[in-house]
């Protein structure tokens, strides 16, 4: 049976965060574009920069998801886009993958999306970052099925 | 003429298969008996608890420790043996990485003994007894909130992994404490590379998996990668030193030498193999190949959950 997170804490000052990895190409590009047209988006995502999604390791999802994020998004060149030809299209097969095992691991699969989004799509990105971040406000913060620290308490009773 | 080394065996949570590699080693264990006293070894000599309490801190100079912590009687055994040792090795998967009861770890302990006592298809329990740590002037160990490698209870010094360790590999790891001609401490007493290295198979750069197969009913080809056949083989992630065993008799690797130096996270490596394997460019048909993966985490992590990134973030060491 697989234990997964729950909404429990009713606190309003919780804030999500949530840790993107945008490709260099596109959608960082298209994060810039939503910056200079001042388009307002929720401020719960820290953006990551990296030279392709396919260079996404799935290592750097599992590592944000365990020093405390509450959500992981990767976003790319749209699929035939791609300007390392076929990057985004292996972070798609990885994506599936990953996903299964996350949601086996207890990580609900809202939690780790994934969305194509093109220089020119700034309102896209502001649409996505707004769904996305509500719906993490809904789930509430994360709570990883983790190992408990073993108490050391050394009992010597013969 | 030097006094002999002190040599401690200990079992945890393990199968019994760790003790039998030992033996592996065959004739051999006349020459380790040559060198070395063996001061504790409950399955096969007859020392008591505490006998090992009455020895003198740091007086054994290397403890074998097999199986992982999972009840409280290990994780006293753990710090008691590495109290009383020089070396503490940690001997097979279980103690290196957690092993595959780690898979526990995704039920909670309540979970895990509801579905032993009360709901397993071969129980008969209609008065839903379960097990009591107390009976009169009986105590028995507590089954632990989860299960553990040895080095998220104690300090270890060496990793010898391996489900179970390879004979040749317990025996080089025997010599070279005999010889005191030991790496730096934190070292795994295997080779740094993966087990695709020593695979005789032959591979092609192609993408070819439309579907996932299981080995209960697929005949793999002997001579061809069996990841390019479509069977989850464990190589690519794992570290080598078993001679690649289980693909030379056709079985995908499981993974159990756990990941090389450079990886943190075994699973994390395997599914970046995978996704560059299967060989499809369309969303939907992607999401159908990935649905004949049966178990995700029980083929990627088979003897690593314990110590995967996502389980272990919690784990402060002792």
């Amino acid at each position: 049976m697989v234990v997964t997170d729950e909404k429990t804490i009713e606190n309003t000052d919780w804030e999500p965060r949530i840790v993107g990895f945008l490709c260099r190409w596109c959608s960082y590009a298209g994060a810039d574009l939503a910056g200079i047209s001042r388009l307002d988006y929720p401020p719960n995502s820290i953006f990551i920069k990296v030279p392709c999604t396919g260079r996404v390791d799935p290592t750097f999802v599992l590592k944000a998801f365990a020093d405390g994020a509450d959500a992981v998004f990767i976003s790319g060149c749209h699929l035939g886009d791609c300007h390392y030809i076929e990057g985004n299209y292996k972070t798609m097969r990885r994506f599936e993958i990953l996903k299964e095992t996350l949601k086996q691991l207890g990580i609900h699969e809202r939690r780790f999306q994934l969305t194509w989004i093109s220089a020119s799509e700034a309102q896209k990105l502001k649409e996505f970052l707004t769904s996305m971040t509500s719906s993490i406000k809904e789930l509430g913060p994360i709570q990883l099925p983790i190992l408990a620290p073993l108490q050391k308490e050394d009992k010597q009773d013969d | 003429m030097t006094e002999k080394l002190k040599l401690a065996f200990y079992w945890a949570a393990s199968c019994g298969g760790c003790e039998v590699a030992i033996l592996d080693i065959d004739e051999k264990v006349l020459d380790v008996v040559a060198i070395a006293d063996i001061v504790f070894w409950p399955v096969a000599i007859d020392i008591k608890y505490n006998d090992v309490r009455a020895m003198d801190d740091k007086s054994i100079d290397v403890t074998f420790f097999n199986g992982s912590i999972r009840t409280e009687e290990n994780a006293e055994l753990a710090r008691l043996l590495r109290a009383k040792s020089k070396t503490l090795v940690a001997f097979g998967s279980c103690s290196c990485y957690g092993g595959v009861i780690g898979l526990g770890n995704l039920s909670s302990k309540e979970e895990l003994l509801h579905r032993a006592y009360i709901t397993s298809d071969s129980t008969d329990n209609p008065e839903q007894i379960k097990p009591q740590l107390h009976y009169k002037e009986v105590h028995i160990p507590d089954v632990l909130p989860a299960n553990y490698a040895l080095d998220q209870v104690v300090d270890v010094d060496y990793y010898l992994p391996g489900c179970p360790p390879k004979d040749t590999l317990v025996w080089s790891a025997i010599e070279a404490i005999a010889s005191g001609n030991l790496p730096a401490k934190g070292a795994v007493l295997a080779p740094n590379l993966t087990v695709c290295h020593d695979c005789p198979r032959e591979k092609h750069d192609e993408r070819t998996i439309k579907e996932f197969k299981r080995v209960y009913n697929f005949q793999p080809d002997e001579t061809k990668c069996l990841l390019e056949q479509g069977l989850i083989c464990m190589g690519p992630a794992t570290r080598s030193g078993c001679d690649a065993s289980c693909v030379s008799v056709n079985m995908p690797c499981r993974g159990c030498m756990g990941p090389t130096d450079q990886v943190f996270d075994q699973g994390a490596k395997m599914i970046s193999v995978l996704g560059g394997l299967i060989d499809s460019d369309d969303p939907e048909e992607v999401k159908e190949i990935v649905s004949t993966i049966v178990d995700p985490v029980g083929t990627l992590y088979y003897f690593g959950v314990s110590k995967s990134l996502i389980k272990q973030s919690g784990v402060k060491r002792r």
